[in-house]
């Protein structure tokens, strides 16, 4: 932020006038909340909210004794893994063949992007619709063909639908970036390579690839950020975090903490997903900041 | 391309359609769905090309005449809400983003690096994150089941600000001399020659968060109990209770169809500005 301006306007109020909108909304509806989340994940309410107790540490104790929140970490590991690999890899391969056709790029763009329109929450509906087990299309075709899908019962069903919702909704996003990144390599290069005789195949893994490894990389931090905050609306539309807690991702789990009224245990988790995401951001700045290339 | 392979193109083509059809087949089985009637779909299989009712669902929808188990108000009102929650996200986030960022860059004044910061930090925590406390204040301000509710704590970031933050900057300063020289004041400065030049970001910025506004989930979800302050996003969520069979998914379908068309319209409509709008501000 060293950047600035040669030359600048004084004045002694017209700033904080300028300011005075943007700094009103963050400090009540961002510094104030943040705060409280910090002090609550601190105390101990009652349901009714007549008696506030100080217990230090006790709430994160409490959480990080509890199984399902270790089971939650873990789905949604899981869960980001299995979004972030599949969800690259395919737009990957969608990104290099739209660069490499020369007719009909943009109409193929233009029905690849407006996924990115659809809400998490209707994503998930419509994958629900076509895999529910009793009136789903998909899922009566595949018993056709001899696979009982039913996520109601099957957990590994459910993270698979749910893993396929947030692919589709985040496939036009990983696309945009992988075909900027992908536009963005000199020609040259290329050609270079293909004057010495390397083949498709073989200037894709040894050029190409390492080049978008910055871009790559950024989608990657994105995705998992996506997974992290974003996909909740697809959990809730789709299997309620069920069947049991199979689907049951952090945020999923913060939310039924807050809904039944656990107040500590929902600030104490929100204060560790704070920290993740900060985490996540700061690496995603260092790095992309850097535009590595290895 | 380098060199012809007409064999690797006819794959490129082919991946793509794949591709393409793979990404659009679960809005065409929407489409088909909200096209039959509610009996037709629950028999499974349900028929895979389009029926003869497709406008009696989208009409029975928003009129909120359904009679499935679950919230029965009008999708017309829903739309409304959506529009003009998602309206005011965009509008309101450009609007202030554009003073603070002027304010940020071309002004010199105490305490500046610690505005920076504040705002900076806004990036990294979204609402997602701090619901529970977040719906205290929003609650104890009586905001909840108002425009103001939904709209004002997701305006609350600071995305906008960096992106016209990191466009004024690239503005040459001899624009600020000559204006000065011609004696005009900041504010006139902003007006006739900074707002002119960003009209691109704000287009690109505009289409971003309006999206970002319609697609809401979380947020509605908390702070709206009203029928009638629904979004649609939330809406088809309460339409569908109990089990997978009760439903009426045909205007379920319907629904969903009517909430995505206007930010697919927006997309594919501005898509210049789209693509642009989404690659300046994840930079």
């Amino acid at each position: 932020m060293a950047a600035e301006k040669r030359v600048l306007f004084k004045s002694p109020w017209l700033p904080w006038l300028l300011l005075a909108p943007q700094v009103a909304v963050i400090a009540v509806f961002f510094f104030w909340p943040a705060g409280q989340a910090l002090l609550q994940s601190l105390q101990q309410q009652d349901a009714f909210g007549t008696s506030v107790e100080w217990v230090g540490l006790e709430n994160f104790q409490r959480l990080f004794n509890d199984p399902t929140y270790y089971q939650s970490f873990k789905t949604t590991a899981i869960f980001s893994v299995l979004v972030a690999v599949v969800g690259l890899s395919v737009s990957l391969l969608l990104a290099v063949m739209a660069d490499r056709v020369v007719r009909g790029a943009t109409f193929y763009k233009t029905l690849l992007i407006w996924p990115y329109a659809v809400a998490p929450a209707v994503a998930g509906v419509l994958w629900l619709f076509m895999f529910a087990p009793s009136i789903g299309v998909v899922a009566w075709y595949l018993r056709v063909a001899g696979f009982e899908w039913n996520h109601l019962l099957n957990g590994r069903h459910a993270m698979g639908l749910i893993v396929m919702a947030a692919v589709w909704k985040q496939l036009s996003y990983n696309f945009l970036f992988f075909l900027a990144g992908l536009q963005s390599i000199p020609k040259s290069l290329i050609e270079a390579a293909a004057i010495d005789g390397a083949r498709p195949w073989r200037r894709f893994w040894t050029i190409i690839f390492p080049l978008l490894s910055p871009t790559s990389f950024f989608l990657l931090v994105i995705n998992v950020v996506y997974v992290f905050l974003d996909t909740f609306a697809i959990v809730d539309s789709s299997t309620h975090g069920g069947p049991g807690k199979d689907t049951e991702i952090l945020i999923y789990k913060l939310y039924t903490d807050f809904k039944n009224l656990d107040l500590g245990a929902s600030a104490a988790q929100s204060v560790v997903l704070m920290v993740l995401v900060v985490l996540l951001t700061v690496v995603q700045f260092k790095y992309v900041e850097r535009r590595v290339n290895y | 391309m380098v060199e012809r392979r007409p064999w690797l193109n006819l794959i490129s083509h082919g991946v793509l359609l794949l591709g393409v059809l793979t990404v659009a087949f679960p809005v065409y089985l929407t489409f088909v769905a909200a096209s039959h009637t509610a009996e037709a779909i629950v028999q499974a299989p349900m028929p895979l090309l389009p029926g003869g009712h497709f406008w009696e669902s989208i009409f029975t929808a928003l009129g909120g005449q359904g009679t499935g188990p679950g919230s029965k108000a009008p999708v017309s009102q829903m739309l409304v809400v959506s529009l003009i929650s998602a309206l005011i996200i965009a509008l309101a986030k450009i609007s202030i983003s554009l003073l603070s960022a002027f304010a940020l860059v071309y002004f010199r004044f105490p305490f500046k690096q610690v505005f920076f910061w504040a705002i900076f930090v806004t990036l990294m925590l979204p609402v997602e994150v701090r619901i529970s406390p977040t719906y205290k204040v929003v609650s104890d301000l009586g905001m909840l089941n108002t425009y103001a509710g939904l709209t004002i704590p997701l305006i609350a970031s600071a995305t906008a600000t960096f992106l016209f933050r990191q466009f004024f900057l690239t503005v040459p300063d001899e624009l600020v001399e000559a204006a000065r020289m011609d004696g005009a004041g900041p504010m006139r400065f902003f007006k006739d020659v900074l707002l002119p030049l960003s009209t691109t970001s704000i287009a690109a910025l505009f289409v971003i968060q309006f999206i970002y506004g319609w697609n809401q989930y979380l947020w509605p979800l908390l702070v709206t109990t009203d029928e009638k302050m629904y979004p649609i996003v939330l809406g088809i969520q309460r339409m569908i209770s109990g089990g997978d069979a009760a439903q009426e998914w045909n205007l379920v379908m319907a629904t969903a169809l009517l909430a995505m068309l206007p930010p697919a319209l927006v997309v594919v409509g501005m898509q210049r500005w789209f693509v642009k709008g989404l690659v300046d501000s994840e930079k």
